[in-house]
C-alpha cells in the first residue's frame, strides 16, 4: 500500500479519460491515454487517429473523454489538429493544448505524411504515439514498427524487418521537443506530457503501449513489460531538445532480451522445445547496437 | 464593380468578400489561380485569415475539416485527382455536418492523364452529402460561393461549387464583384453548433454501432433533401440584394414552346442556348433545361417543368463506366414509371477531357433525337483512333 502510494506520487488523476471504456484488460494504450489526458488537463482538445483507442474510447452515446474529442480518419490526426490550431489563431481564441494521438500505423504508416505536414509547417500541436507495435485493432497485422522477429497475423513465421525510427524521423524535422516513455513510469511519462505542453511548436512523444492481446502476456504484465523492454535496451527512454539527445534513462542492471521476449506468445516461435533460435542472438545484437548508441 | 477579370480571380476575390477564417489548400490544375488569388490577399493583409499551405489534399481537407469543427468558416479548392484523394474527408465532412465551402474546378480523372476539363471528379463524390452547385459561367461562378457559405451555414451541409476547369477558371470576362458591405450584409457572421472546446467538452465523430449508424444517414439524406428550399431562398435573397439571378434549383431557357428539351450543367449551357436561338430562326422548336443543383438532385422540379415534354435529351461530360449517362439516369428515374411509357429521354457524353463540344456537335444530337430516341451515345468521338480489337 505503501509502495503504491510512493509509486503514483506526483501523478495527475482528473479522471478526463475514464475507466468506462471497451479496451481489454491491462491495455497499455488505455492506460498511456489515461494518463496523457490527466496530465494535459482539462485545457486540452484531443484529436484522435481511427484505432483501437478510438474505437474503445469513443462509442456512441458514451465516449470516455471528458476533454473535448475529435474524430474523423485513421491517417488524418496530424492534419485535423493542424485546423484547429488555424482555427483557434484564426479565431483569436485560446490558448489550448492540441494533442493529436494515435497508434504506431496511423504514425508511422498512413498518416506519417500527415505528420510530416503538421511537424514541417510548425502547428502548436503536440504528436502522442502509443506505439503497440501492430495494427491491432483490426486484429494484429504487422506495422512498420512490429520488431523484428514478432510475430503478427501478417508475419506468420516472424517480422523481418527493423522497427522504423520514428522518434529520430520526428526529431529530424527540427522541432523542439521529442521524447520516448513507457506506461510502467507514471510520473516520466506525465513529466514529459507537461513540459512538452509548455513548449510553443511541434512536438512529439512515442509511448511504448503493450497489447496483452497482440503481444501475447499476461494482462498483469503490461507494466513489467516495459519495464524489461527498457531494462533490454530495446526501448530506450530520452528526450531530444532542440535536435541533442538528453536525459537518457540508464539501465540500472542490464537484462538479457531473452527476458523481455519469454513471457510473449508473439515471440514463442523463437523458442521451440525451450531453444532460442539465432533470430534470438539478432535481437540481442539490436538491444546492444541501442544500448552503444545511446550510452545506456 | 464591373471588372475584366479572370474567373479564378473573381472567385478568389468573393470568397476572401466572405471572410474565411481559414483556407488550405493543394495546388493541382486548373484550380491553382484560385488559391494563389486567396494567398495573394491573405498575404496583402486584405484578408485576415489563416493560410495552411498543406503537403496534400487529403490534409487539406482534414485542415478544413478541424478547422470547422474548432469554429471557423473554412474554405478550400481542388479539382479531379485531388478531389479523390480528398474523397474519404469529403464523406467526413458531410457526415459530420460542417458547413465547408470548397471550389472544384471541374477537371478529367486519370488514366490517361488529362488536365482538361469534364465534370467526372464532382460526380466521382456526388454520394457523399454535399450539395453540388454547377456555375454557367464566372458571374454565377462568384455568385454561387456567396450564396454557398450562407447555405451552408444554414443547413450545416458543405457546399461543393462546380465550375469548369478552363473554360470558366481561366477565362477573362466582365464580372461584377461585389462592394464588401453588400456581402457583409448578405451574409451573416458563421454560428457554428457543435465544436470542439475545453468549455464545453464534447466528442465529435463518435463510432456508431449498427443501432445508431443507418440513422445518421437517413438524417443526411434528408437534411439534403430538404436544402431544396434554403438553396432556393438563398437565391432569391440573392437576387433582391445584388440584383441579379443566380443559382437556385434549375433554369430553364425557351422551354414552353420545345418540342426537343435538353438538359446539362455547367458551361456548356452557353452553348447550346447559342444553338437554340440559330435553331428557333430555322423554325426549329428546342428548349434547355438547366440543373444549378445537382445535389440534392431537383427531381420535382425537373418533372414538373417537362411534364408534357415528350423528347427530352440528356448531354453530360461524365460517363459511369459499365453503366452509361449518370444525369441521365437521375432524369429518367425523376419521371414516375407510368408515364415513361412514351417518353423518350436519349443519353449523350460529350466533352471528356476537354474534347471541344461544338454548336455541330449539339445541332446533330439534337436533329438525331427529334428522330429517334437514342438509348447512349458518345458525342463527337473520333473513329478513326478506335479499333475493335482494343476494347
Ligand atoms: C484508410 C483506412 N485503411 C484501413 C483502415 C483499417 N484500420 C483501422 S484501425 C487500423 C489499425 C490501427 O493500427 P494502429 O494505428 O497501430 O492502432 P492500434 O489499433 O494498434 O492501436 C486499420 C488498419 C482504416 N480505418 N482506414
Ligand atoms: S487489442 Fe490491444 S491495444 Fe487494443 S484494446 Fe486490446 S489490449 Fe488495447
Ligand atoms: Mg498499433
Amino acid at each position: 500500500m505503501k509502495e503504491q502510494s510512493k509509486y503514483l506520487e506526483g501523478v495527475d488523476k482528473k479522471d478526463l479519460f475514464s475507466s468506462g471504456h471497451r479496451a481489454c484488460g491491462g491495455c497499455g494504450q488505455a492506460l498511456a491515454a489515461r494518463l496523457v489526458a490527466d496530465a494535459a488537463g482539462e485545457n486540452t482538445i484531443a484529436c484522435v487517429a481511427t484505432g483501437c483507442l478510438e474505437v474503445f474510447s469513443s462509442p456512441y452515446p458514451d465516449p470516455s473523454w471528458r476533454i473535448p474529442f475529435l474524430h474523423s480518419l485513421f491517417e488524418n490526426a496530424a492534419a485535423v489538429a493542424s485546423g484547429v490550431d488555424a482555427a483557434y489563431k484564426a479565431l483569436k481564441k485560446g490558448p489550448v493544448n492540441i494533442i493529436a494521438q494515435g497508434g504506431d500505423g496511423s504514425t508511422a504508416d498512413i498518416g506519417f505524411q500527415s505528420i510530416s505536414g503538421m511537424f514541417e509547417r510548425g502547428h502548436n500541436v503536440l504528436y502522442v504515439c502509443y506505439d503497440n507495435e501492430a495494427y491491432m485493432n483490426t486484429g494484429v497485422q504487422r506495422s512498420s514498427f512490429t520488431p523484428y522477429g514478432a510475430r503478427t497475423t501478417t508475419t506468420p513465421t516472424g517480422n523481418t524487418t527493423r522497427k522504423k525510427n520514428m522518434p529520430m524521423l520526428a526529431a529530424d524535422h527540427g522541432i523542439s521537443y521529442v521524447a520516448t516513455a513507457t506506461v510502467d513510469d507514471f510520473r516520466d511519462l506525465q513529466m514529459k506530457i507537461r513540459k512538452a505542453l509548455t513548449i510553443e511548436g511541434p512536438k512529439y512523444i512515442h509511448i511504448l503501449a503493450p497489447c496483452p492481446l497482440g503481444w501475447g502476456h499476461h494482462g498483469e504484465l503490461t507494466v513489467e513489460i516495459c519495464r524489461l523492454a527498457k531494462d533490454t535496451g530495446l526501448f530506450p527512454i530520452y528526450e531530444i531538445v532542440d535536435g541533442k539527445v538528453t536525459n537518457v534513462r540508464k539501465i540500472p542492471v542490464k537484462v538479457p532480451v531473452e527476458e523481455y521476449l519469454k513471457p510473449q506468445g508473439r515471440f514463442k516461435h523463437l523458442f521451440k522445445k525451450g531453444v532460442p533460435s539465432k533470430v534470438v542472438d539478432e535481437i540481442q545484437e539490436i538491444a546492444n547496437q541501442n544500448i552503444e548508441r545511446f550510452n545506456l | 464593380m464591373l471588372k475584366q477579370i479572370e474567373g479564378s480571380y473573381a472567385v478568389a476575390e468573393v470568397v476572401s468578400q466572405c471572410r474565411p477564417n481559414v483556407i488550405s489548400a493543394y495546388p493541382i490544375t486548373p484550380q491553382t489561380h484560385i488559391v494563389e488569388g486567396l494567398a495573394d490577399i491573405v498575404g496583402a493583409g486584405r484578408l485576415d485569415a489563416e493560410f495552411v499551405n498543406v503537403e496534400s489534399e487529403f490534409s487539406a481537407a482534414s485542415v478544413v475539416l478541424g478547422a470547422s469543427a474548432a469554429g471557423a468558416r473554412a474554405y478550400t479548392a481542388t479539382t479531379s485527382q485531388g478531389l479523390l484523394l480528398m474523397s474519404e474527408v469529403i464523406y467526413c465532412i458531410a457526415g459530420m455536418r460542417l458547413p465547408i465551402v470548397l471550389t472544384c474546378a471541374n477537371r478529367a480523372i486519370s488514366a490517361p492523364l488529362s488536365i482538361w476539363n469534364d465534370q467526372q471528379d464532382s460526380m466521382a463524390v456526388r454520394d457523399a452529402g454535399w450539395i453540388q452547385l454547377h456555375a454557367e459561367d464566372n458571374q454565377e461562378a462568384s455568385d454561387l460561393h456567396i450564396q454557398a457559405f450562407k447555405i451552408a451555414e444554414q443547413t450545416f451541409l458543405p457546399v461543393m461549387v462546380c465550375m469548369d476547369g478552363f473554360i470558366l477558371t481561366h477565362a477573362f470576362e466582365p464580372v461584377d464583384i461585389p462592394e464588401q458591405k453588400q456581402v457583409d450584409d448578405f451574409l451573416p457572421a458563421f454560428k457554428p453548433r457543435h465544436i470542439v472546446d475545453p468549455r464545453w467538452p464534447r466528442g465529435i465523430g463518435l463510432f456508431a454501432d449498427p443501432r445508431f449508424y443507418m440513422e445518421t444517414r437517413y438524417i443526411l439524406h434528408r437534411a439534403l433533401e430538404k436544402s431544396e428550399e434554403t438553396i432556393k431562398e438563398v437565391s432569391s435573397e440573392f437576387a433582391k440584394a445584388f440584383g441579379r439571378e443566380s443559382g437556385g434549383f434549375i433554369k430553364t431557357y425557351k422551354l414552353e414552346e420545345a418540342d426537343v428539351v435538353v438538359i446539362s450543367m455547367g458551361s456548356v449551357v452557353g452553348t447550346i442556348k447559342e444553338l437554340i436561338d440559330q435553331l428557333e430562326e430555322e423554325g426549329k422548336k428546342v428548349g434547355l433545361l438547366q440543373i444549378c443543383s445537382y445535389r440534392p438532385f431537383p427531381r420535382k422540379a425537373v418533372y414538373n417543368a417537362l411534364k408534357d415534354k415528350m423528347n427530352i435529351v440528356v448531354l453530360e461530360k461524365c460517363i459511369s463506366l459499365g453503366r452509361g449517362g449518370i444525369l441521365a439516369s437521375d432524369v429518367r428515374w425523376s419521371f414516375p414509371r407510368a408515364e415513361k411509357k412514351d417518353r423518350n429521354i436519349s443519353s449523350f457524353v460529350a466533352g471528356l477531357g476537354g474534347r471541344n463540344i461544338s454548336t455541330d456537335d449539339l445541332r446533330y444530337m439534337v436533329e438525331k433525337v427529334a428522330k429517334e430516341p437514342v438509348e447512349f451515345e458518345f458525342l463527337g468521338l473520333r473513329e478513326e483512333l478506335i479499333a475493335e480489337k482494343d476494347m
